[in-house]
């Protein structure tokens, strides 16, 4: 099913792999690729007498992980069953907006807001699983759709921002623990949540199954549609967070606020720069924070250095490109080692 | 033998919607009463069925191109701004512009083939590179202007013997087509369809998958060169001209019964599902529907489409194969 199967599909035949080499993982990989660009950001931001990571570089970074983290959470366990989600960004938009009309500034309605905006984000989420399985439209295009669905609804209805969120609620997206954020807390808690899930549950290996071979997860007993819609409704549900939570930062809904981000395809570059493989069965959680958190990183470091934003673009790409050609190569150098043992 | 012609395999489905949408059109606008209606929906629609058949070679070879719409915008803008308005410098600027495409598609092609890095994520990684490097060259909007010889493939028409005023864009366009349904009854063409159904049958008879994969990803960036120069002369130079357009042309694709992921369908089809998709918009248009709502329809029919494609694939196969069995079980009386 999973229409990303090409040429880097050779992971599929995993090797047994010589352990000593094997502690240099992806996830090993993208921490390390972290730390060397927090040492290289801060020479480079300290040669302009700043200072990369003080409080608010701090701040700065989290902050702009959590939502795309939030995000990218959920695209870690659709790719991970060999599909994928086109429909986050139009959704993320949708469901600031179910929020923050619900609420309409009473403290009263904050409750009702975030449970009917999660609601529909599962329903959304149901839907391209039940277009993936039942119809068998493949991933790509069935998410595609949905999200000209939404857009089209949001289109129709919506002109710019809209709703209310109350005061109270914005403590949210807004109050911190020392240096750090509440949102950006609850992102890693729910991170921690979906690494459990993924690695310790039985619902989550069937994820990775599903993703490494659907005929075999098939053969072998597991439930493969029921696994393909958790994973879709589950992403949907992190999209419909990360709405909420854009709606307490801005203090309304807004149509577009998923969109302008290119949430939809920027969330599936922080995945697959953290390692997971984009046809599925590999990776996790653990690195796609890492490659969240790397993103962020770098647009902290061009913003301190006041680089073009186009520049940021383009250091973007070559990054996204590079780091998976890295992991292909690594791969491919395992499987021949493989093959020679 | 009586000839007849043949169908390539999940065309019927897009001809079909094609028909419907022009009876439709014909029905709801007096504008379709006479061919020139016909003629301005196909200079519309020919720079997105320019997209769609370079789209369909990258993905009948089993890949995706997603960096289609910003090169469309990178070659407008450097269009424009080259050219300045200044008229003698619009050939040699038609020719960087395709070039320039030409030389996207390599480098999308090589790092696929090469570095075995997915094409979805190569091509994510162009769409990003293009789109800063362009507006990082013009300081962010575009500047210049297009000469009007630049313009006259977009918007300009050639007086045709018994034709009368055809515009360019469309002749372009035929020869486009033409040439493309040509090439893939060759056996390049036919090679590049099995390297996206069994790369490893390709290889053990000798075909060159990763040769056969990166001339897809060139002819995709050539094309994409092609219809940046269309649409320049059409739309004018805005920083928004390619917006979205890699999204309508795999959608044109997928309308036209190509399976993603490579190895079935045919590029006749695939411009087909392209115009399809023109014209819908246009009747949705005349039927006075909202523009707003446009995209949740166009989002509704390519779900229908790919739905039809694989279910009803299976039922039409299934009924297909029950009288045959049949057949076969009782011996002909003769």
């Amino acid at each position: 099913m999973s229409i990303l199967r090409e040429k880097a599909a050779p992971a599929d035949q995993t090797a047994t792999r010589p352990g000593v080499r094997s502690r240099l993982t992806p996830v090993v990989v993208v921490y390390l690729a972290l730390v060397t660009l927090l040492v290289v950001g801060s020479v480079l931001v300290g040669m302009r007498g700043e200072v990369l990571l003080d409080q608010a570089g701090i701040l700065n970074i989290l902050t702009r992980s959590t939502a795309l983290g939030l995000v990218a959470i959920g695209q870690t366990m659709v790719i991970l069953t060999g599909s994928l989600d086109l429909s986050v960004a139009y959704l993320i938009g949708l469901t600031s907006l179910l929020a923050a009309e619900t609420m309409a500034g009473q403290n009263g309605m904050v409750v009702p807001g975030v449970l009917l905006a999660l609601a529909v984000a599962a329903a959304v989420g149901l839907v391209n699983g039940l277009v993936i399985t039942v119809l068998r439209a493949n991933a790509f295009i069935a998410t595609l759709g949905v999200a000209l669905v939404l857009r089209g609804y949001l289109e129709n209805n919506y002109t710019g921002p809209a709703g209310d969120v109350p005061r109270s609620f914005q403590h949210l997206g807004y109050d911190r623990i020392g240096p750090l954020p509440v949102a950006a807390l609850l992102m890693l808690a729910v991170a921690a949540l979906a690494w459990w899930y993924l690695s310790r549950t039985r619902p989550g290996y069937h994820m990775y199954a599903v993703g490494g071979d659907i005929e075999v997860a098939r053969l072998s007993g597991v439930p493969t549609r029921r696994v393909v819609v958790t994973a879709h409704v589950l992403c949907s549900v992190a999209a419909g967070l990360t709405g909420i939570y854009l709606a307490s930062r801005l203090g309304s809904g807004a149509p577009y606020v998923g969109t302008d981000a290119g949430y939809d395809l920027e969330s599936i570059a922080a995945v697959v720069l953290g390692g997971t493989l984009l046809a599925g069965g590999r990776g996790g959680v653990v690195g796609t924070i890492g490659g969240v958190l790397i993103l962020a990183t770098l647009d902290t470091i061009f913003d301190d250095l006041a680089v073009d934003p186009f520049f940021k673009d383009v250091v973007r790409g070559v990054v996204l490109v590079t780091a998976v050609a890295l992991y292909a190569r690594r791969m491919m150098a395992d499987r021949n080692r493989g093959r020679l043992a | 033998m009586t000839w007849r012609p043949r169908l390539a395999e999940g065309t019927a489905p897009v001809l079909v919607v094609l028909l419907l949408l022009l009876v439709g059109l014909a029905i709801a606008g007096p504008a379709y009463d006479e061919p020139s209606g016909y003629l301005a929906l196909l200079k519309r629609a020919a720079p997105l069925m320019i997209l769609a058949i370079g789209q369909y070679f990258v993905i009948v070879s089993g890949g995706f191109d997603l960096s289609v719409g910003a090169l469309v915008t990178a070659g407008v803008v450097i269009a424009a701004r080259l050219i300045d308005g200044n008229e003698s410098a619009t050939t040699s600027v038609i020719l960087l512009v395709l070039g320039f495409g030409l030389l996207v598609g390599l480098v999308n092609g090589l790092i696929t083939t090469k570095l075995l890095v997915p094409s979805f994520i190569v091509t994510l990684g162009m769409l990003l590179v293009l789109d800063g490097a362009t507006f990082l060259w013009t300081d962010g909007a575009p500047r210049g202007a297009l000469s009007a010889g630049f313009r006259t493939f977009g918007r300009g028409a050639l007086d045709v013997p018994v034709l009368g005023e055809v515009p360019w864009s469309v002749l372009i366009l035929s020869a486009i087509l033409v040439a493309a349904a040509l090439f893939m009854r060759s056996g390049t063409g036919r090679a590049l369809v099995a390297a996206g159904d069994n790369e490893a049958a390709v290889r053990l008879s000798g075909g060159q998958v990763d040769r056969l994969r990166l001339l897809g990803f060139v002819l995709s960036g050539l094309l994409a060169a092609v219809a940046s120069i269309l649409l320049g002369g059409f739309a004018g130079v805005s920083a928004q001209v390619g917006n979205g357009l890699e999204f309508r042309a795999i959608t044109a694709v997928v309308l036209g019964g190509v399976l993603l992921g490579g190895g079935r369908g045919s590029v006749v089809a695939a411009a087909a599902g392209a115009l399809s998709l023109e014209a819908l918009f246009t009747l949705l248009n005349l039927l006075g529907v909202s523009g707003a709502l446009e995209s949740a329809v166009q989002g509704l029919i390519i779900i229908a489409a790919v739905a039809y494609a694989s279910l009803g694939g299976g039922l039409r196969q299934r009924l297909r194969t029950r009288p045959k069995q049949r057949n076969t079980a009782q011996p002909a009386p003769s």
